[in-house]
Formats: structure tokens, C-alpha cells, sequence
């Protein structure tokens, strides 16, 4: 085993006891990038290779050189003996949503591909205060505006290390794929409809949504302010709990994290499922969906391994101790996308007015006398299929003679959504849960090019994911087995506001139930 | 011919005189720098930053909905209204729509002529300023520096009938604003901006008309003008058969015209929607009261007040309101004083106001303090020293800052309340002038002002003068 496959709970007791520096634990993880990555994603990528076709491309940026000083620097305090952080020498990989000082931020778009940050997010800003190291910026949905990292403008999109003609998911698929090939023990992703739980479920990591407010969206190019959740990225629950117990807590930049005390996430985390009220709810295992020819609404059981494999899990935790309730009802499940649908292309339209070519970013060429015409061609040449697809909708349905019918609905909509949650997790009623078990997805990752167009399609790669945004609750991915197809499946809790510490210990339980399982020892297809 | 009525609502912004930002730290006022240099990521709507809301503008906020007798919102919501423009950076602003901080609300206006007009408030609201963009040759110039600064605006309803109630209704709310110490209220700086919503009617009519908006007017005086202008011109399209057209309008202070700057047939949409970067702003019942705590009487609460209490003239009564430092000044003068508060006006309205305007300081900032202007006033009520000695006092105060205790001491400025002193004196004079005592004695006894003033030059002027016209007469008379 390589430095770079260890967990980072692992590597911080190997550089405590001084049996391996940061440079090497940094060193190793560029190997692992240069071996497995293949060529970063640019604008102007030519022709597909086959090579290509191979290698994972998660990284759009490596900064190896300030990395390695900075591992530098941590081996030589740890050798003074001074004082060092909770992470210190752990190489980490950050979505190129999360602002950096002095280094390029492209959200993954044209627009963006030249801006440079003057300050750095808190969550970033929080990570390399405990002395953790960013090894460079990992790959995108343009804006994180998909499922499934196709719509980059940084071509070649990442792929699936499991198998490399599959997508990651996305949209922090950069950051999953570099976390499933070893490139990295952590990431830090974005979460507004499932983007850190649905790509950790297709590259078989694990994967934390904090509650909205738990985590600081302070420097972070925003998708829907109102649902974006930064969240740690792992291999194991250890680590993303090290990883949320540093980027968690208010913050002073950021009014919408809550001043709500961090409890600590790793004194709890071994302490099992016993008396633990977990529920399962028919409703996250179907997708329903609409048909777009008749307007009818179709359902579509989940891919069968999958239902197996979280049916397995209630098992297995039930065998630990916990209690699990069948058929608890969440009836507005159905409604998730088409209200995200709405939320989202509202707040996105208005995130993307700022990108005008007026004080940074990209501009037209083409000189123009006419402001609006400088506006439309900048905008026009710059943003992708997604972001134009997103502002359009988003404007269409948040028109003075729309937005009743459409956004003011849509807002109920998640105010039942929300309902849906108060009651399974009320303590005074029926269901009493501590959290609902689902599928993260309805599917295994799917083939690149398979789905890719049909916006309305991919979105559903979110419908169970998707309801935590809108509640705005916690919820964590998990690898809960391997399908027919070869391919990770990925099984979710959610739990009530800042119940983030029940999550990770049922997600420990799940890691010790599962540890003898033939599927814990299967590895990504780049690394066999 | 038909007669008009006139239809006038305001649209104010009100810049708050805060020390920061609405959303950031950066410096609010950047009336003396140069551009581009008071901003920030947050105002300048880099990727990814988030506003954190200014308490400051809230309480500022809070004091004018309460002035303006509104309802004050316990939980009130941000909104985003969205266009585009170069001097907005995030192209969009961050305002209140729907619920705001405050709701309703009135403000009466005294006209000069004697009646009261009530205006009504139709929109309260806190938003964040954008940039200024300037026109160099086929260049734009963009100053953030104004972005995030912190505004009000306030809307009233149509309620204003003459150009000339216009104009009163912004003196008095840029006396209130200056009052609460919320804005400098500064129209020239921008610290007070004004829209005029302007439309004509038949009198009797209770319909509401096009309207037109004059924008651009950065004086209370060329408000007054543009409005004027405006009516005209309404006045002169009805009547040549024409309809008045939803225009914007421009108003050229220096060619003294009005210029169509856009139709405004349709509304422009903003769509608004919360702000989700901010939480609900609640206030709560312990933070009203702290802010309310101090909350001090108004302008013209005031005034009404010094009218009966002191039983000032009204005219004394309005001018001593006009500034909240004058009016305190004037209030802790008289309490010192304890004598008549007209006398203690009197003082205030010829010599401290001129002291005022020639120093531009304002009443607070100046040496000569209520207590040593009651000082002054007991000693000439005492005799014990002349009305001039008194008036020259006042700038001998505000210059040593010395007591006019220790000035008069000092420089021996006292009268003279000595009689025999005074006595010799008087004897001298009427022994020297036998021609006057003898026509004094045949009943012109208005002379007595003329031995008066006899005296009074001899002495330099330092006599009591009761006292030596007193002695003046008992020699006379003998």
C-alpha cells in the first residue's frame, strides 16, 4: 500500500511518530496524480485521446511547488518540535468553486478561467490553519451546474476511477474522483442538490452534506445560495470527520452559519448504533418523473442491487443494535426536483448577473460602443450550455407574471419538504427517527455521453439527495456495496438539523459491520 | 380654462451616516477621496463573498420609521432586485421589498402660509447604494467607493399639492434626519436625493393622472424650480389637446430645463426575490428599546412646546427648532438662567445664531456655554453690567473660554453701583449745565435721559445707569 491510499487519520499517526514526512506523504500523492490523472482540464483540449480515455482528469490546477514547500515547512516544526495543526501534512484537493488567494478559481468556466481570488474561503482559510495541504483544484460541472461532470469547460471531464468511460457524478466529481484514485485522502465539495453525496455514492467514497449553515459558504462561487452546502469528501467516516470537525462553526464573514457550537465529532464516533431509530421510506426507492411527451407522471423502482444493498445495511445495523422502521411516509419526495428546478435556476440566474465582463473574468474582444452589446457578446461567448440554460429558465420563472405560479410555488413546495422531515424526526411523534436510511442514488454511475443533454433526465440522478437541500438538513453518502455492474453503490442517512455527529456514528457502525465484506476489498479500476 | 390641481410624491434616498458600509468594513463617506479606494471583494461583488448586515443601519433605520410614525416590522426580509448596470457590481441590489423594516408612517408639514399638510409614507426601506459612473469622451468611468453605502428610501404617496409643499416637506425632513443625527442630509453631497413623481388634475378630481419623474435635482430650491417647470408644461400639453407621456425626466441646472431622459410606459422588472446570502432581520423587544431609549422630541413637538411652555412667539419658536443643538442650548440657557426665556431668544437669535453661521460650529461646539450665556444674562439683570458690556462679552467668552465672571473682573468692566461715586458725578454735571436744570425744573423732565447719558460719558460708561438717573432726580427735584 502507497502513502497516498492511506486515510488521513492513518497518515497523521505515521507523521506524529515521525516514520514518514509530509513531504513524503505529499510526494506520494503527486505520483498518484502523475500516474493516474492523464492530461488536466484546459479550455482548449483538442481531440479526445485514448489515453484520455484512460486516466481521470480530476485535477484542473496542481500547485506541487507550494505544496511541497509548505510540507516543507511542517516537517521542519514537527522536527523543531513546535506546535503543529490538527491536519498538519495532509494533502487535500478543493472543487474550483472554493476561492483561493493568488491562485485560479474557474468555477470550471470560461468566464472565470483567468480570475484570480484575493482572499481565500473559510473553509480553505480553516483547513490550512490545522496545517492540511492543497495539492491544486479539482474539476467541475461548469458553475456545478450537472450530475455528472460533462459540462466543464476544462475538457477532458473528469471520469469514474471505478471505470473510465463512466462519470464521477457531479457536480464535485474533481473532488471524488481524486479522493477514489488516491490522488488525495480528502476534498472539500459543494452540495446543492446532492453534488458531494451522489458523485461519493458513483466513486465509492464517503461523503458529507452538513447542514445549511453549518459550514461557511464564505468564498465560494455560489449556485443557489439557498441550498449550497460546502462538505468534507473522504474515504473512510474518520476522515470526514477530522475533516468537518476543522471547516465546521460560524463564521464572522458569513451570516447564514449558524452560531451553533461544533460538538466533537470524533469522541462520539465509536460509539454505535444501540437503541438507534433508523427509518426506511418506500418513497426514496422509486423515482418518479415526467414524462415529457404526455406530461404524465411515471414511476421507476431504483436499480434493484441498489435496493438490496440498503436493505442490507437496515440489517446489518439492526444486528448492531438499532431499530429500523419500515414505511415511514415522506409524500412530497416526488416534488424535490421540480422545486429545485425552480429554487435553484432563480438564485443562479441572479449569482451569474455579476459576470459581465466589467471588472474581472472574461471579456469580449470585440470592442464595443454599446455597453448591452459588450454585456450580451461576453456573456454569450463565455458561458456554457448550462449556465445559459440556467439563466434563462431562471428569469423565465422569476418574472413579475411568473413567479407566483412558479417560484412562489415552489417555495411551498420546500416548505412541505421540510415538513415532510419535522415529523419523522419529531420526538413527540410517531416515527421518533434518528435518521432515514435511503439509496444516495437510483442508480450506479452512468456512461459518459449517456445522459448528457437531457438536462431534465440527469437532474433525477438527484431526486434523493436533492431533499436535504431543500429541508436543509445533514446528510452523509456512504459505500454500501458494489453492484452487478461493478460499480459503487452508494447508501445515505439524513438526519435532523446539526445531528451531523449521529450520522458519522452511524456511518462508523456501517464501516465495522460491513468490514468483513468481500466488496471492502475490491479497489477502483485506475489502481488495480 | 380649466383649473389644475398639482399631484406631487417623493421618492427620497437618505444616505446614513454611518461609519462603515452596509454589507462590509470599507469607510462609507468617500466625500474627500479618490475613487476606487474605500472598497472591498464584498462591495465590489467578487465571486463568492457574502454581505454581513451593518447594525448601524438598522438602528439609523429604526429612529426615522419611528420619527415618521410608522409601523415598525419585528422581523422584516432583504431582497435582491436584479438589473444590470456597470457602477452594480453583483447586478443586482440588495434592498427590501415586500416587508420591510417599517410600513406606513406620516409626516406633517406647517406650511408658512399656516395650514398643515400630512404626507403619508407609502415605502420604508434600507438598501445598499451602487457606484457612480462617469462619461469620459467614448470612456466610462466606474467609482465603487458609493457601493454598499447605506441608504433609505422612503416613498411618499401623492400627497403633496404645490411645488412650494414640495419643498417644504424636504426642509423638514432634512431638519428631522439632521435631528435624529441619522444623515447628514446634505443635498449638494447626495446625502439627500430626490425623485419628483409630478402629474396634473382638474380640481375636484380624485384621479390619479400619468405622471412624470424628474430625477437628478440636488437642491431643495431646484426641486421647487423643476416642479414649477413640470407643471407648466403638463398644463400647457392638456390644454393644447396633448396627453402627458410617462417620461423621465432630467433636470439641467445650468440651462434651467427639464430633459426627456427615457419613456417609462412600462414598469421595469426587478424580479425581487429574498436575499438568501442575509437571514430575516429580526428585532427584538430588548433591542427596540435600546435603540429607542433616547429617542428624542421632535422638531416640531418641540416647538409647540417652547411656544406654551416659554410663551416664545411662534416665529422665535421655529427657529430655535431648527437645529436640535440650538434648541438644546436654548433650553439649558433658559433652566440656568431662570429669568424670562424671551430674553434668553432674544440673546440667541441676534448674536449666538450670527456666532453660529460666521464659525460654522454648531450650538454644542461652542465655548460660550448655555451656563456662562444665563451667567452673562443675571449679571445685566443685576446691574451689574451694562446690556452692551453684555453683548460684548459673548464673543470675549467664546474666544478666552473664560468665564464672564473672571473676564469682567479682570478687565474691570463692572458698573459702578457705588452712589457716592455716581453722586459726585451727577452733582458736577448739574452744577455745569444751570441752562438745562433750569428748563428740567419748568417740566421738561424728558431731559433727565440727557443728564443721564451726561453721566454715563463721564464715567465712561461704567455708571449703573438706574442708579445715577435715581440720584439725577433727587438732585433736580430739590
Amino acid at each position: 500500500m502507497e502513502l497516498c491510499d492511506r486515510s488521513a487519520h492513518e497518515l497523521l499517526d505515521l507523521l506524529r511518530s515521525k516514520e514518514v514526512s509530509a513531504q513524503e506523504v505529499v510526494q506520494s500523492s503527486l505520483q498518484r496524480i502523475a500516474a493516474v490523472d492523464g492530461r488536466p482540464g484546459s479550455l482548449d483540449s483538442g481531440e479526445e485521446t485514448e489515453q484520455d480515455r484512460g486516466t481521470v482528469h480530476a485535477f484542473i490546477s496542481v500547485t506541487a511547488e507550494q505544496a511541497l514547500e509548505q510540507a516543507k515547512a511542517i516537517d521542519q516544526q514537527r522536527a523543531k518540535g513546535e506546535p503543529v495543526g490538527l491536519l498538519s501534512g495532509i494533502p487535500f484537493s478543493a472543487k474550483d468553486v472554493f476561492c483561493v488567494k493568488d491562485t485560479y478559481t474557474t468555477a470550471a468556466s470560461k468566464i472565470l478561467a483567468n480570475f484570480k481570488a484575493p482572499y481565500t474561503s473559510t473553509a480553505v482559510e480553516r483547513l490550512q490553519k490545522q496545517g492540511a495541504i492543497m495539492l491544486g483544484k479539482v474539476n467541475l460541472d461548469e458553475f456545478t451546474y450537472g450530475s455528472s461532470n460533462e459540462s466543464t469547460a476544462f475538457q477532458p471531464c473528469p471520469r469514474n476511477p471505478w471505470d473510465t468511460s463512466r462519470v464521477p457524478g457531479g457536480s464535485s466529481g474533481g473532488s471524488t474522483a481524486s479522493v477514489a484514485a488516491g490522488e488525495v485522502p480528502f476534498s472539500l465539495g459543494t452540495d446543492t442538490a446532492g453534488s458531494i453525496r451522489q458523485p461519493a455514492a458513483f466513486c465509492g467514497v464517503v461523503g458529507v452534506k452538513p447542514t445549511y449553515g453549518r459550514v461557511s459558504r464564505y468564498g465560494i462561487i455560489a449556485f443557489a445560495s439557498s441550498l449550497d452546502c460546502p462538505g468534507p469528501i473522504a474515504r473512510d467516516v474518520t476522515d470526514v470527520a477530522l475533516m468537518l470537525q476543522a471547516i465546521a462553526g460560524a463564521d464572522p464573514h458569513d451570516s447564514t452559519a449558524a452560531n451553533v457550537p461544533v460538538p466533537d465529532y470524533l469522541a462520539t464516533l465509536e460509539q454505535g448504533v444501540k437503541g438507534k431509530r433508523i427509518g426506511l421510506s418506500p418513497d426514496y426507492f422509486q423515482i418518479s418523473y415526467m414524462d415529457t411527451e404526455s406530461g404524465e407522471i411515471h414511476q421507476k423502482p431504483v436499480q434493484e442491487d441498489i435496493r438490496a444493498a440498503v436493505y442490507h445495511i437496515a440489517e446489518v445495523l439492526r444486528s448492531m443494535g438499532a431499530e429500523i422502521i419500515e414505511d415511514v411516509p415522506m409524500p412530497n419526495t416526488r416534488y424535490g426536483i421540480p422545486a429545485f428546478f425552480v429554487i435553484s435556476r432563480v438564485e443562479a440566474a441572479s449569482n451569474l448577473h455579476r459576470y459581465d465582463g466589467v471588472k474581472y473574468g472574461y471579456r469580449t474582444p470585440s470592442t464595443e460602443d454599446d455597453l448591452r452589446v459588450m454585456y450580451r457578446k461576453t456573456r454569450n461567448e463565455a458561458f456554457g450550455l448550462q449556465p445559459k440554460l440556467r439563466i434563462l429558465m431562471g428569469m423565465y420563472v422569476s418574472a413579475a407574471q411568473y413567479s407566483e405560479q412558479y417560484y412562489n410555488r415552489a417555495l411551498k413546495v420546500r416548505a412541505l419538504l421540510r415538513r415532510d422531515f419535522d415529523q419523522i424526526f419529531d420526538p413527540q411523534r410517531k416515527y421518533r427517527l434518528d435518521a432515514l436510511l435511503t439509496p444516495t442514488t437510483p442508480t450506479t454511475a452512468f456512461p459518459i455521453g449517456a445522459i448528457y443533454g437531457d438536462s431534465v433526465l440527469m437532474q433525477y440522478a438527484d431526486q434523493f439527495t436533492v431533499t436535504a437541500n431543500h429541508a436543509g438538513i445533514p446528510g452523509i453518502s456512504l459505500p454500501g456495496g458494489i453492484a452487478s455492474d461493478g460499480l459503487p453503490i452508494g447508501v445515505q442517512l439524513l438526519g435532523p438539523d446539526y445531528s451531523e455527529h449521529t450520522l458519522l456514528q452511524m456511518g462508523r457502525s456501517l464501516e465495522i459491520g460491513t468490514q468483513d465484506e468481500a466488496w471492502r476489498t475490491q479497489k477502483p479500476a485506475v489502481l488495480r | 380654462m380649466t383649473d389644475y390641481e398639482v399631484v406631487i410624491g417623493l421618492e427620497t434616498h437618505i444616505q446614513l451616516n454611518t461609519k462603515t458600509k452596509i454589507f462590509c468594513a470599507c469607510k462609507a463617506d468617500s466625500w474627500d477621496d479618490e475613487p476606487n479606494t474605500n472598497i472591498c471583494p464584498v462591495c465590489t461583488g467578487l465571486p463568492g463573498v457574502l454581505p454581513v448586515l451593518n447594525k448601524a443601519v438598522v438602528e439609523k433605520g429604526v429612529l426615522l420609521a419611528k420619527a415618521m410614525h410608522s409601523d415598525i416590522r419585528m422581523r422584516s426580509f432583504f431582497d435582491r432586485k436584479n438589473y444590470f448596470y456597470p457602477d452594480l457590481p453583483k447586478g443586482y441590489q440588495i434592498s427590501q421589498y415586500d416587508l420591510s423594516l417599517a410600513s406606513g408612517g406620516y409626516l406633517d408639514i406647517p406650511m408658512p402660509e399656516g395650514y398643515t399638510r400630512r404626507v403619508t409614507i407609502h415605502k420604508l426601506h434600507m438598501e445598499e447604494d451602487a457606484g457612480k459612473t462617469k462619461n469620459a469622451g467614448n470612456l466610462r468611468l466606474i467609482d465603487f467607493n458609493r457601493c454598499g453605502v447605506p441608504l433609505v428610501e422612503m416613498v411618499t404617496g401623492p400627497d403633496l399639492r404645490s411645488a412650494n409643499e414640495a419643498a417644504q416637506y424636504l426642509i423638514r425632513l432634512r431638519q428631522l434626519l439632521r435631528w435624529l443625527g441619522i444623515s447628514e442630509a446634505d443635498m449638494e453631497k447626495g446625502h439627500l436625493r430626490c425623485d419628483a413623481n409630478v402629474s396634473i388634475r382638474p380640481k375636484g378630481s380624485d384621479q390619479l393622472f400619468t405622471k412624470t419623474e424628474i430625477k437628478n435635482v440636488n437642491s431643495i430650491d431646484n426641486v421647487k424650480n423643476a416642479i414649477e417647470h413640470e407643471v407648466e408644461r403638463q398644463i400647457r400639453e392638456v390644454e393644447a389637446g396633448n396627453r402627458v407621456h410617462a417620461w423621465t425626466l432630467d433636470w439641467d441646472e445650468e440651462k434651467n430645463e427639464l430633459r426627456k431622459m427615457r419613456s417609462k410606459e412600462t414598469e421595469a422588472d426587478y424580479r425581487y426575490f429574498r436575499e438568501p446570502d442575509l437571514l430575516p432581520l429580526d428585532l427584538t423587544q430588548a433591542w427596540l428599546d435600546e435603540i429607542l431609549k433616547d429617542f428624542p422630541e421632535l422638531p416640531l413637538e418641540r416647538k409647540a412646546r417652547f411656544i406654551s411652555e416659554y410663551k416664545l412667539p411662534e416665529y422665535d419658536a421655529d427657529i430655535l427648532t431648527g437645529e436640535r443643538n440650538l434648541s438644546d442650548y436654548f433650553e439649558t440657557a433658559v433652566q440656568v438662567y431662570a429669568g424670562d426665556p424671551k430674553k434668553v431668544s432674544n440673546y440667541l437669535m441676534n448674536d449666538i445664531l450670527r456666532m453660529l453661521n460666521e464659525s460654522g460650529k454648531t450650538a454644542n461646539q461652542l465655548k460660550l456655554t448655555p451656563a456662562y450665556l444665563a451667567e452673562i444674562l443675571k449679571m445685566v439683570d443685576a446691574g451689574q453690567i451694562n446690556t452692551s458690556t453684555g453683548k460684548n462679552l459673548l464673543e470675549k467668552v467664546e474666544t478666552s473660554g473664560r468665564s464672564p465672571k473672571s473676564i469682567v473682573e479682570s478687565e474691570g468692566l463692572g458698573l459702578v453701583s457705588d452712589d457716592s461715586a455716581i453722586r459726585a458725578v451727577a452733582e458736577k454735571i448739574v452744577d455745569a449745565n444751570p441752562k438745562e436744570v433750569e428748563t428740567f425744573r419748568a417740566g421738561k423732565e424728558t431731559l433727565i435721559g440727557w443728564f443721564t447719558g451726561q453721566v454715563m460719558r463721564e464715567m465712561r460708561g461704567k455708571a449703573d445707569p438706574k442708579l445715577a438717573t435715581q440720584i439725577l432726580m433727587e438732585l433736580l427735584k430739590k
